[in-house]
């Protein structure tokens, strides 16, 4: 495989372009320049630490740093799950619910897609472990926040139709049936309109860089279906258990709507 | 009988009181006081503490959606979940009689939840409280969306439910109303309970 490596310099034209969303703020006014200037500093800073940081972990190809740096981004995920919630359960659990998925459904898919399908030697090799972990991290966050999210602002907003069924004597998981069957939905449906797309319209951002890296076109395929499906697979039981979970804390085995337990 | 001991109502001193079959219990006091709060207790919909019991069924000792079945709460404002209305009921023909004695026309069952009035509203989720027959009604501000004609109704529906041996409290901001029905009446006053016999 052989690839252009890019100079300093022509990452500078590049950023010329970045000037044309400064520009279009300060024409009509919309007061972006500054976050701009901010973001654009904050993402070169991290992607070119990150580049090192992963040089340092590939070459070191250990399992504990491997499984630290996994952790990691589990973590950070996590808080990113928890930065989109408008509104989020009290304590623990706000941090919690979205994190502890996380962590079941995107290990269950990673050493799935590494232990028995791809297989490298040796298993725990940087190099496919941690982007595959973070392309699921990616996406299953998205759809836990959005499920959450839709959670629980139809729980509030249906307050009355829930409490009112369970006033009649409805159990708590068919109580909270609309807002559930609603959660699940908007949570998965991203993902699903993503398989749709991709092929023509979009091509997927790990084939793209594998092609450009000289890989056989059929094979970065190949590569991608197996991501949309391990992709597809965590989002789906990540904002099931998320959900799940959720409604769990928002209801108590009195069978009531514990509102009481969001910030 | 409905025995209510100690019930701890947020910002009221602790209540009890008891109720036997027939009676009915009216709840007076300025907006705010807690009165909807008392309902919601005595229905096991907010965490508290007291005991409450029902003959020999005591309300910790039940899942609660059993409670709920026999000891049931009527909000002031209605919630409804599916698209129209006869989709709420599990005994639809029990439901247009009783609907008959509302005065609410049999076509409004198959309507859309939107398309009906507050005041249709407000009797048919009062069908649906007592279609399964609970032993104790708490009903919150059962008539404030109807007209005369209607409210009468609804008292006289009230009045045989009474007579039937059903329990009964209810908020009502309506001194006549209250006189009409009391026989008890519970009065909250400085973040205090007193339940007297009317």
């Amino acid at each position: 495989m052989s690839y252009i490596s890019l100079s300093y310099w022509d990452l500078a034209l590049a950023a010329v372009l970045i000037l044309a969303n400064g520009l279009i703020s300060l024409w009509f006014r919309l007061g972006l320049e500054k976050s701009l200037l901010i973001n654009t500093a904050r993402m070169l800073v991290q992607l070119s630490l990150i580049g090192f940081v992963l040089k340092f972990i590939f070459a070191q190809t250990s399992p504990l740093w491997t499984i630290g740096w996994a952790l990691l981004m589990i973590l950070v995920a996590g808080r990113e799950v928890m930065a989109r919630l408008t509104t989020r359960l009290k304590g623990w659990w706000g941090y919690g619910i979205g994190t502890t998925t996380m962590f079941f459904v995107s290990s269950f898919t990673t050493l799935l897609a590494v232990g028995l399908i791809i297989g490298p030697d040796p298993w725990y090799a940087p190099r496919y472990i941690l982007p595959i972990l973070g392309m699921v991290l990616g996406n299953t966050l998205s759809g836990i926040s959005l499920g959450v999210e839709t959670l629980i602002t139809t729980l509030k907003r249906e307050r009355s139709s829930v409490e009112a069924r369970i006033a009649l004597g409805h159990k708590r998981f068919e109580a909270i049936d609309e807002p559930l069957r609603q959660a699940l939905k908007t949570g998965m449906m991203p993902i699903i309109n993503a398989m749709a797309a991709s092929g023509i319209v979009s091509l997927p951002g790990m084939m793209t860089g594998q092609i450009m890296a000289g890989a056989d076109p059929v094979e970065a395929t190949k590569y991608q279906i197996l991501i949309m499906f391990l992709i597809a697979g965590a989002t789906a039981s990540g904002t099931l258990l998320s959900v799940v979970g959720s409604v769990w804390r928002l209801t108590d085995d009195r069978g009531r709507l514990r509102l009481d337990r969001l910030e | 009988m409905l025995k209510v001991r100690d019930l701890k109502v947020h910002g009221l001193e602790p209540i009890s009181f008891d109720l036997h079959e027939g009676n009915v219990l009216v709840v007076r006091g300025p907006s705010g006081s807690g009165k909807s709060l008392l309902l919601r207790a005595i229905a096991d919909l907010d965490e508290t503490s007291g005991s409450i019991s029902l003959d020999q069924m005591s309300k910790d000792g039940e899942a609660g959606g059993h409670w709920r079945t026999r000891v049931r709460y009527l909000a002031a404002e209605s919630g409804w979940w599916l698209e129209r209305v006869e989709q709420h009921f599990t005994d639809l023909a029990a439901a247009r009689l009783l609907g008959k004695d509302l005065a609410l026309e049999g076509k409004l069952f198959g309507s859309p939840v939107a398309h009906l009035s507050s005041g249709e509203r407000q009797r048919m989720a009062f069908i649906r409280a007592i279609e399964d027959g609970p032993a104790v009604l708490l009903l919150d501000e059962p008539t404030s969306a109807l007209d005369e004609e209607a409210g009468q109704r609804m008292e006289d529906k009230i009045s045989a439910l009474q007579k039937s041996g059903v329990i009964l409290i209810i908020v009502t901001h309506s001194n006549e109303q209250a006189s009409r029905l009391a026989t008890h009446v519970l009065t909250i006053k400085d973040g205090a309970a007193k339940v007297v016999s009317a």
